[in-house]
């Protein structure tokens, strides 16, 4: 992983942008998500572009959203294999999107499993072995019971959050930045559970074992 | 005080034409440009208005123009469509306070039925346009969209992507400005498209154009990215951005301003290069007019007229210029996993009466909403869909087609008797009204249902003509939909609750058999409007469950097959009670 702090590292003279993909399930909060990630990373000083995708794909379809910073950023979408992070709330929806995690990227989800259509029809089947696939495809992964988490935190309906708070070891935004950025982006009655959750999400990172399940 | 704002382009197009000074603003809810309106209605002093369509909307606006005020309507793409009637005619009549056409386009189709490219229709109809390719540009060339209006006595076309819409990126704010209202004068010559007039009027868009295209050779907007000097790309709006990064180092041409294109400036420009590359999503529009200075381009011949762009659609279409070999070896995307297509919620109201319909064996022409999504299996209630308000022009067309096909031998069974059309209330009110006035004028003896779910769930839950309430959340009147079908002449008009199956399979059975134009209401709000109400979910009861599996072909997402069993989840479940009505065991109960 990168440490905190500007990268200085350069591709054919541009810098280069880093990225985090988040995704889940519509009606999961990736966007919401996506937007307090971006707001802590503008809050600290970075550019910052965002994607997201509104209208018929957020009904119980899966939803990507995608958070770039830097410099300067130009494209709004990650390239394939870019993304530092992949942060996702669904475990088959992890898998879907672990083409854009770069070479020693982590992976950072919860182990949450809401079926589709075709599998609820026993049509295809859920790969029962989502979690250590996830594992194989990126050792160093972390994935982690975020709904009971969040729900321990005040809202269930927070697990974005947690998993933001384990992300936050690997970015320079400080606490206080991230506090008062979940302050202004999340609707007043949410704020405290949203704190909660993020600073659970935060305090399990140093506990959680390199390249396995956190407890 | 400038300020550093993380806005998404529709948010940004909202300040930009606040800070411009906007005081009417008209729009039609549609993905990727729906939160425009809805912000601009937060704003103090805007007056913002949901319209029936896009139609409405943009004619709203030119009179506020005409009015004296900045005017502003937005609409998806395929809305200028509805609107084209109006656009065609705008340029002649031109503006008196500034008049901003916002059109989002759609590559790729995230939400929409096509991927048309409305870069040409700012080409066809002469009027001026601009394509900004992030947030910072969609405020910026807002503003400046409504000083060219006036200037040049113009409507302006906007153009966005669902890249800028829906993309959130950093703005630096400028000072507001205050535009006081034009006065109003009488100019019936300028202002009334009578042939006579018209033709007057015509001469003053050829002059115009030509005034826009020296102005558009000025524009700052048009940007010259200085690089290599092998090669140009000449690009705009967002594909800007992915050419900056897939290409480092290599010369650009950024448009802001795409119609009229700056000829002279791109003639001289590209001229300097050995290879001129063309970078747009969709259609030639941009590389057709380079092939027309003299130039070959290299273009559509490589890069995808279909879907989004993206930097590694660029990377691939053209090695060339991306540079270095890749260092890195990404991982391979995961292929054969289940796919996760949008499905109607747990407790939609439209799932019922989708149901019976396909039960029935009904020929369903649909329309644009939520419930079109009954299409995929297993319900695979939908024949036809084109576009909003289609459904009942459409069943109209094929009812009369089916009848004279039976030669007149017309049973209770025979085909024509089959034809449904399903329509939601806010399509209805869109463009379903005169539809129903066709079916009603020509005898259409077939069944219209519209699924009044009292909102515009697709979108996000927007009012409408049916709600009762307005944009800015003002009380009104509502639009009763059983009157109005009786004032068309519509003399069968039943009502029936999504959520009761029996009630809905015999009024449509009934409807289908009767030799006369029918309209039934399938009424219940939208699940996700009811969020906080109390809910007692439904459980299986596992002694008289067979599992037989007839419940799963609601396609609801509560209901779920572990292994051979059918459970419910709890957690999901929000009572409906319509599986319970399928189940033939009786094995579904409330908990």
């Amino acid at each position: 992983m990168k440490e905190g702090g500007k990268s200085k590292k350069e591709r054919n003279g541009v810098a280069v942008t880093r990225s985090v993909v988040l995704a889940g399930v519509g009606g999961q909060g990736t966007i919401l998500a996506a937007n307090l990630l971006a707001s802590a990373l503008l809050a600290h000083g970075f550019d910052v572009k965002t994607s997201e995708v509104h209208g018929m794909a957020q009904r119980g379809g899966s939803v990507v959203s995608m958070v770039r910073f830097g410099e300067s950023v130009a494209s709004p979408l990650v390239p394939r294999g870019e993304a530092e992070a992949v942060v996702a709330t669904e475990l088959l929806e992890t898998l879907r999107y672990v083409h854009f995690l770069a070479p020693g990227g982590r992976i950072i989800c919860s182990r949450t499993r809401i079926d589709p259509l075709p599998v609820l029809q026993g049509a295809a089947e859920y790969p029962e072995d989502a979690g250590e696939l996830i594992l194989e495809y990126a050792p160093g992964g972390v994935i982690v019971d975020a709904v009971e988490i969040a729900a321990g935190a005040g809202s269930a309906r927070a697990a974005n959050t947690v998993l933001l708070g384990i992300l936050s070891h690997s970015l320079p935004v400080t606490e206080e930045e991230w506090l008062s950025t979940i302050e202004e982006v999340m609707p007043g009655r949410v704020v405290e559970a949203n704190h909660g959750a993020f600073l659970a999400g935060r305090a399990l990172e140093s506990q959680a074992s390199p390249g396995g399940e956190a407890p | 005080m400038p300020k550093r704002l993380l806005l998404m382009g529709n948010e940004a197009v909202a300040l930009g034409a606040y800070h411009a000074g906007v005081s009417f603003a008209s729009a039609y809810p549609g993905t990727p440009s729906t939160e425009i309106l809805e912000e601009l209605s937060r704003f103090d002093g805007v007056y913002a208005e949901w319209a029936p369509n896009e139609k409405v909307a943009v004619e709203a606006a030119v009179g506020a123009s005409l009015g004296g005020v900045r005017s502003l309507a937005a609409m998806k793409h395929v809305g200028l469509n509805v609107a084209a009637d109006p656009w065609f005619t705008l340029p002649y009549i031109g503006v008196s306070g500034g008049l901003l056409i916002v059109s989002a386009d759609d590559p790729g189709m995230h939400s929409s039925q096509n991927e048309q490219d409305n870069r040409y229709y700012a080409k066809a109809a002469n009027v001026p346009m601009l394509e900004p390719a992030d947030s910072q540009e969609a405020y910026d060339l807002t503003r400046e969209a409504f000083r060219m209006s006036e200037r040049f006595d113009t409507p302006v076309l906007l153009r966005l992507t669902t890249r800028v819409c829906h993309s959130r990126s950093t703005v630096v704010t400028s000072e507001p400005e205050k535009v006081p209202p034009v006065p109003y004068q009488k100019d019936a010559v300028k202002r009334v498209m009578i042939p006579g007039h018209a033709r007057l009027r015509h001469p003053v868009i050829v002059e115009r154009l030509a005034e826009l295209e020296r102005f558009s050779e000025k524009f700052g907007g048009q940007r010259k990215v200085g690089g290599s000097e092998d090669a140009v790309v000449v690009t705009s709006g967002v594909a800007y951005q992915y050419a900056k990064e897939a290409f480092p180092g290599v010369s650009i041409l950024k448009l802001a301003m795409t119609n009229p294109l700056p000829r002279k400036l791109m003639r001289e420009f590209l001229g300097r290069f050995k290879e001129v590359y063309v970078v747009e999503e969709l259609e030639p529009y941009l590389e057709e007019a380079v092939a027309a200075l003299g130039f070959s381009p290299k273009g559509k011949e490589r890069v995808p007229r279909v879907d989004e762009l993206n930097v590694d659609v660029l990377r691939d279409a053209f090695p060339e210029l991306a540079g270095g070999p890749e260092e890195k070896k990404p991982i391979k995307e995961i292929t054969g996993l289940p796919a996760r297509p949008p499905i109607l919620c747990a407790g939609c109201p439209h799932r019922g009466i989708m149901y019976a319909l396909a039960r029935l064996k009904a020929i369903i022409a649909g329309d644009i909403g939520c419930y079109t999504l009954s299409v995929l299996p297993p319900l695979e209630a939908h024949d036809c869909q084109v576009c909003m308000g289609a459904s009942i022009t459409m069943g109209h067309g094929l009812y009369k087609a089916l009848e004279m096909a039976s030669g007149g031998e017309e049973t209770e069974g025979s085909l024509s008797h089959r034809v449904v059309s399903v329509i939601g209330d806010s399509t209805f009110f869109h463009s379903g009204l005169t539809g129903l006035m066709e079916m009603a004028y020509n005898d259409g003896r077939f069944t219209v249902v519209i699924l009044d779910n009292r909102t515009t769930a697709m979108t996000g839950f927007q009012d409408h003509p049916g709600t009762g309430v307005t944009l800015m959340g003002k009380p009104t009147t509502a639009v009763d939909i059983e009157m109005l079908a009786r004032a068309l002449g519509i003399e069968s008009v039943h009502v029936v609750d999504p959520y009761d199956l029996e009630e809905c399979r015999r009024v449509l059975s009934e409807e289908m058999k009767r030799d006369a134009p029918s309209l039934v209401i399938a009424r219940r709000p939208c699940v996700l409007l009811e969020g906080g109400k109390e809910r007692i979910p439904m459980s299986i009861e596992r002694e008289a469950c067979n599992d037989c599996g007839l419940c799963l072909r609601l396609a609801c997402p509560a209901l779920v097959k572990r292994g051979e069993e059918v459970v419910i989840l709890e957690d999901t479940c929000l009572g409906c009670g319509v599986c319970a009505q399928v189940c033939r065991h009786d094995a579904i109960n409330t908990v």
